[in-house]
């Protein structure tokens, strides 16, 4: 396999082409994957979310930095919110990470969601893996602006960071649940701003509330500042103090065995996703080319039957042989 | 359910931080149903060419306002091609003389986008001549 040698050496024009052909739902792009899957696993893939306009892909650009200068290379996906009336997206991530393009130890890839409601896009888990067979030994994945329950980065990362604003006032009461309990690391970006210390004591009130078992293995999550991005001493210093945060996670994962958890989640999502691909997609088209799924929803706009009733005689239909 | 999509560059090579124009551009291709990488002003034309096959991108759009285009545009074409990536379609757009036609197609150039081009106008030439690769 010529394509599977070229991203083993890190080619990126095969690489990008790869994960387009992912994004466009190709089958030769699936068949592909059979044979670089077996390839992966060394990468430590770190998880970015946070609301829109928290700083996520400014704190990502520095973290690059931070992780060039520990000599590691870096594969970054940026996701941004495809339109859900046109199919069309614009992506913006890549502004404030432009002057890694140059670098060849750095690959941007930026993502459209296409209709994914988890924060990321379809073809994230499959990016990440050419990314890790391309030799990346960090992979940074960064969601869309977020809300409360984007959770699906758990999913994909090892390391999860959760990017966090002062001002959003008592907002945090109501995201207790969701989006903050996921975090491995917290970072408070724009900590110059007013209400930084505020935010603070509530993160650290909210985990003292937690029980034991929220902290595996006795990770308390740390809570860590940013600092003004235009100011760039202060910057590069907390982006330092971030990248040793995060490898000291990683390496927290891997002396008390706690990756094989995070890898089993992964694993266990990642057969999800495939089992649905292969399993519920051809069955929908099926019903979509043959005009059948329009008249059942002509039959459901005249409420002569419910959608409960028709997915119950799809999947007699479909699934004789399971039974 | 496969389905390509047409991936757009829009960029801004050199010293001009007029984007108006481009960010009117990103928008109008995101309502045609593109999906646009936009990489904001002050960019060198190598980091215009790793970008856009980063991105897999299959057109890059310049713009350019600052009289620079003459270099600019045929640099950004010369660089996508000793990276082996002839295949990405360059055009340009902005205050750009007739007289300056010839030279940048001779560069590579698809197409050249001057005052008075409509968005539907630019839109439609992009729907007829910008296929999704393969």
């Amino acid at each position: 396999m010529e394509k599977v040698k070229k991203i083993k050496a890190g080619d990126v024009r095969t690489a990008s082409r790869l994960i387009r052909h992912l994004e466009d739902g190709m089958d030769e792009a699936r068949a592909m994957m059979k044979h670089l899957y077996p390839l992966t696993g060394h990468s430590h893939v770190i998880g970015i979310t946070g609301s829109p306009g928290a700083g996520k892909s400014t704190l990502v650009d520095g973290m690059v930095e931070a992780f060039r200068k520990k000599d590691k290379t870096v594969g970054v996906l940026a996701v941004d919110p495809t339109s859900p009336f046109t199919g069309g997206a614009i992506l913006g991530d890549r502004i404030r990470m432009q002057r890694h393009a140059e670098d060849t130890g750095v690959f941007v890839r930026s993502l459209a969601t296409r209709g994914a409601l988890g924060g990321l896009a379809k073809a994230v888990g499959d990016s990440i893996h050419i990314m890790d067979v391309m030799g990346k030994d960090i992979v940074l994945v960064e969601t869309v602006g977020t809300g409360q329950q984007e959770v699906d980065i758990i999913n994909h990362s090892h390391t999860v960071i959760v990017v966090l604003i002062p001002g959003m006032g008592d907002e945090i009461q109501a995201i207790k649940a969701g989006i903050l309990e996921i975090a491995d690391i917290f970072i408070i970006n724009k900590a110059d701003r007013e209400g930084s210390s505020k935010l603070r004591r509530e993160i650290m009130a909210m985990l003292d509330m937690a029980p034991p078992s929220a902290f595996p293995a006795g990770w308390r999550p740390p809570i860590l500042k940013c600092d003004n991005a235009f100011e760039p001493v202060g910057f590069t210093k907390s982006l330092d103090e971030i990248a040793q945060t995060i490898e000291e996670h990683h390496q927290h994962l891997i002396k008390n065995g706690l990756m094989g958890s995070r890898v089993h989640r992964k694993t266990a999502m990642e057969l999800n996703e495939a089992i649905r691909c292969s399993v519920l997609d051809p069955v929908l088209n099926a019903l979509a080319a043959n005009g059948e799924l329009d008249t059942m929803i002509g039959r459901l706009m005249k409420k002569e039957t419910d959608p409960y009733t028709l997915a119950e005689e799809i999947a007699r239909r479909y699934l004789k042989a399971c039974s | 359910m496969a389905e390509k999509k047409i991936r757009v560059m829009v960029a801004k090579p050199g010293l001009d931080g007029h984007d108006r124009g481009a960010r009117v551009l990103a928008r109008c291709f995101r309502d045609a149903g593109f999906e646009v990488i936009y990489t904001g002003c002050h960019q060198t034309p190598e980091q215009i060419a790793s970008a856009a096959i980063q991105e897999d991108v299959d057109v890059v759009g310049l713009s350019c306002l600052s009289g620079a285009h003459r270099y600019l545009f045929p640099a950004v074409a010369q660089q996508l091609k000793e990276r082996g990536a002839e295949d990405i379609a360059v055009v340009g757009g902005g205050i750009i003389p007739e007289q300056d036609f010839k030279l940048l197609y001779d560069a590579g150039l698809k197409a050249i986008f001057v005052p008075g081009a409509t968005l539907d106008g630019i839109v439609d030439w992009f729907r007829k001549n910008i296929k999704p690769r393969d």
